[in-house]
């Protein structure tokens, strides 16, 4: 169980360029907190820089567990539930084998991870353990059920969208990492995701989104 | 190591590299006047006549192959270990050096070769390990360029030059295993005459210095363009 | 099924649906095959004596087609860094694609190595050499390949900087692979010249996993 995220003075450089300084922020377990900036002020990088891809130039991430401080960038990484700019959906599987996929990769019995997903009781996020039945029904959430043995190719921009919104369920990660989550997506949609937001936020996970829009979840926002 | 980082700045390496230049530039054309002169003056080989002349200058080029080699080895373990800042530039310079060092190599070798075979190229152990040499270093130093992120391309750079360090001995043992599986010729020059070894270690001096200005050269030149660049970046924003 | 399995399975299923997999890089190979007869004549003599050498070069060759783009298509389209966030370590990412690169290209090209050795009049005794040093040596291509394939990720025209910094690395596992067949030729015993290929292979699948992870690493970083 996560309890908090904590940044303490990070800064970003690329290349010769500074893109943040002394950037600091707490998120507790159940919080959203949204990103806000012009393009190029270093939202994505912040994002990529949470999820360990990015080294800090300086300052340091600290994730809290009830039992252990994480500050390893690849530890960190194990906590986290991925969406960005591209989908990360292959055109030649169907939406169910890609989805299959998502369940299976992040869920190894050999090595269960350190911090779970908080505990959802009948939710989709236990879909993975079992599979076949429980993966239609997180399909069935974000509205692509009917089209589960079309393959990757076939699918709208919105309709990826929807299908990489199912992997973040199916990952039973607490921290979310959103780019630009409302991209692409039409208004149920974006009602959608609205929801997957709440109900994640209110069964103790955290979500950290780089938007233009408001999220809507009553959160933090944070300027760069 | 202490000492290294603190003349990994590139405002203290300018300044330092900026003194000691004229010496290792002007010790190189005295070392290299010197040898040739010995290299004019000594005698010609019993067996090989005129021609032993060329193993002057064929074979400290192909040990400064090695040597660039190796100094891009170090600086790419610096740089992806240390995150050594200047190392980087200097791997990079010292690539042309390498392969410049090995095409003379390749060159005089095959000019030995010609009277002494009556081949250019007969597949000698080490010249066909020095012709993979050459292509290691041209693949090393297209893989700087292709890739435009500059941080990028040093480090992947450095990742390559790495795998080639593991990778070049056991190229080369494999290129003598296949050479003595196919009877192939090896430059033999036996015991070098006595005559013969101030020639030789003044020509090695010289290249070294050689190498070593040069090298001084391409990395700062790689600063003052950086810098340059700078300049010109803020100038536009 | 663990997460290394499950992103074999995956990348063995891509591949296969991919304009065909194994196929493409088989054709190839046999076309090679065809063509150098067709260039230095029809003596079988000396058909049966380059055979060796000719088909390592061409299995090599043949192999690198569908090297570049081993993390490419992941990195573009975003599966890369879902699959970075998988309890699977880099290293482990590597090693899955390595053994999926090798199953779907060097183990078919393995086994089609005896019907092309016909074609250059091989005996069964060097064709039974020619087909194990391919079994041995053809994961070290996959692996070495993996670094270089790893290194240009990020490059659109990958494809043709990969062969240029990967085959100089490669000579080793030609020179021990057709060696074995020479000596076998030769009536020698080829024992030895495999041996050096099993060391150079298990080197290479052992180490190159790590120096793919760090490069894999260094482009999630841009």
């Amino acid at each position: 169980m996560i309890l908090s995220l904590t940044a303490e003075r990070l800064a970003c450089t690329r290349g010769d360029r500074k893109l943040f300084d002394g950037l600091s922020f707490r998120v507790s377990a159940g919080q959203a907190l949204a990103v806000e900036g012009a393009n190029g002020a270093g939202k994505t990088s912040l994002l990529r820089m949470i999820a360990g891809f990015l080294v800090p130039a300086a300052g340091r991430l600290v994730l809290k567990s009830a039992q252990t401080e994480i500050t390893d960038a690849e530890e960190r990484g194990k906590s986290i539930g991925w969406l960005g700019h591209h989908d990360g959906l292959k055109p030649q599987l169907t939406v169910r084998e890609q989805l299959d996929f998502f369940a299976r990769l992040y869920r190894d019995p050999l090595r269960p991870s350190l911090a779970q997903a908080p505990a959802t009781g009948t939710s989709p996020a236990s879909a993975s353990r079992a599979g076949g039945a429980d993966l239609i029904s997180v399909l069935e959430r974000v509205g692509l059920a009917r089209q589960a043995e079309l393959p990757c190719r076939y699918l709208s921009a919105g309709q990826r969208r929807r299908l990489a919104l199912a992997r973040l369920l199916v990952s039973e990660r607490p921290l979310w990492l959103l780019d630009e989550p409302f991209a692409a997506l039409d208004v149920a949609g974006q009602a959608l995701i609205a929801q997957l937001m709440v109900r994640h936020c209110g069964h103790g996970g955290i979500i950290i989104a780089a938007t233009h829009d408001p999220l809507g979840l009553g959160n933090e926002s944070l300027k760069l | 190591m202490q000492f290294l980082f603190r003349y990994a700045n590139p405002h203290n390496f300018m300044r330092l590299s900026g003194a000691v230049l004229p010496f290792t530039a002007i010790g190189a054309a005295l070392a290299l006047t010197a040898g040739l002169y010995f290299v004019f003056s000594v005698p010609p080989d019993y067996q090989q006549g005129t021609t032993v002349k060329i193993l002057f200058i064929h074979v400290p080029a192909a040990i400064m192959a090695m040597v660039a080699y190796s100094s891009i080895a170090v600086c790419s373990l610096l740089s992806l270990v240390w995150r050594h800042p200047l190392s980087d530039t200097a791997a990079r310079a010292a690539a042309p050096l390498g392969a410049m060092f090995t095409a003379m190599g390749l060159i005089t070798g095959a000019l030995w070769g010609k009277p002494m075979w009556g081949a250019y190229w007969v597949w000698d152990a080490r010249l066909t390990s020095f012709l993979l040499l050459l292509f290691i270093y041209l693949g090393y130093m297209a893989l700087w360029n292709a890739i435009e992120d500059e941080i990028k391309a040093a480090r992947a750079a450095a990742i390559l030059a790495l795998v080639g360090a593991v990778n070049i001995p056991i190229i080369k043992f494999s290129v003598e295993w296949w050479n003595t599986l196919h009877q192939g010729e090896t430059i033999t020059t036996g015991k070098l005459a006595a005559v013969y070894v101030p020639a030789l270690l003044t020509m090695m001096l010289a290249y070294f210095l050689l190498f070593l200005s040069l090298w001084t050269i391409g990395i700062r030149t790689a600063i003052v363009e950086r810098r340059a660049r700078n300049l010109m970046k803020g100038a536009s924003q | 099924m663990n997460s290394f399995a499950t992103l074999l399975m995956r990348d063995l299923r891509l591949a296969a649906r991919s304009g065909g997999g194994a196929a493409l890089a088989l054709s190839f190979f046999a076309l090679v095959a065809t063509l150098v007869p067709l260039g230095v004549g029809a003596d079988l003599k000396l058909l049966a004596r380059v055979a060796g050498g000719v088909l390592w070069v061409a299995a090599v060759l043949s192999a690198l087609l569908s090297l570049d783009r081993l993390f490419q298509g992941d990195y573009e389209d975003g599966s890369l860094e879902v699959i970075a966030l998988s309890p699977l370590a880099l290293e482990a990412v590597a090693l899955a694609k390595i053994l999926a690169h090798w199953l779907s290209t060097g183990l078919p090209l393995t086994l089609l190595s005896p019907l092309l050795a016909l074609l250059f009049n091989l005996d069964v005794a060097p064709s039974l050499t020619l087909f194990l040093s391919l079994l041995i040596g053809t994961p070290a291509v996959s692996a070495v390949g993996a670094i270089g394939a790893s290194l240009t990720l990020s490059l659109k025209r990958g494809g043709l900087i990969l062969p240029l910094i990967i085959l100089p690395l490669l000579a080793p596992v030609v020179i021990f692979g057709a060696g074995a067949v020479a000596l076998v030729l030769d009536g020698m015993d080829g024992i030895g010249a495999l041996a050096l290929l099993a060391a150079f292979s298990f080197g290479a699948v052992l180490l190159s996993p790590f120096a793919a992870a760090a490069s894999v690493r260094l482009n999630l970083g841009g």
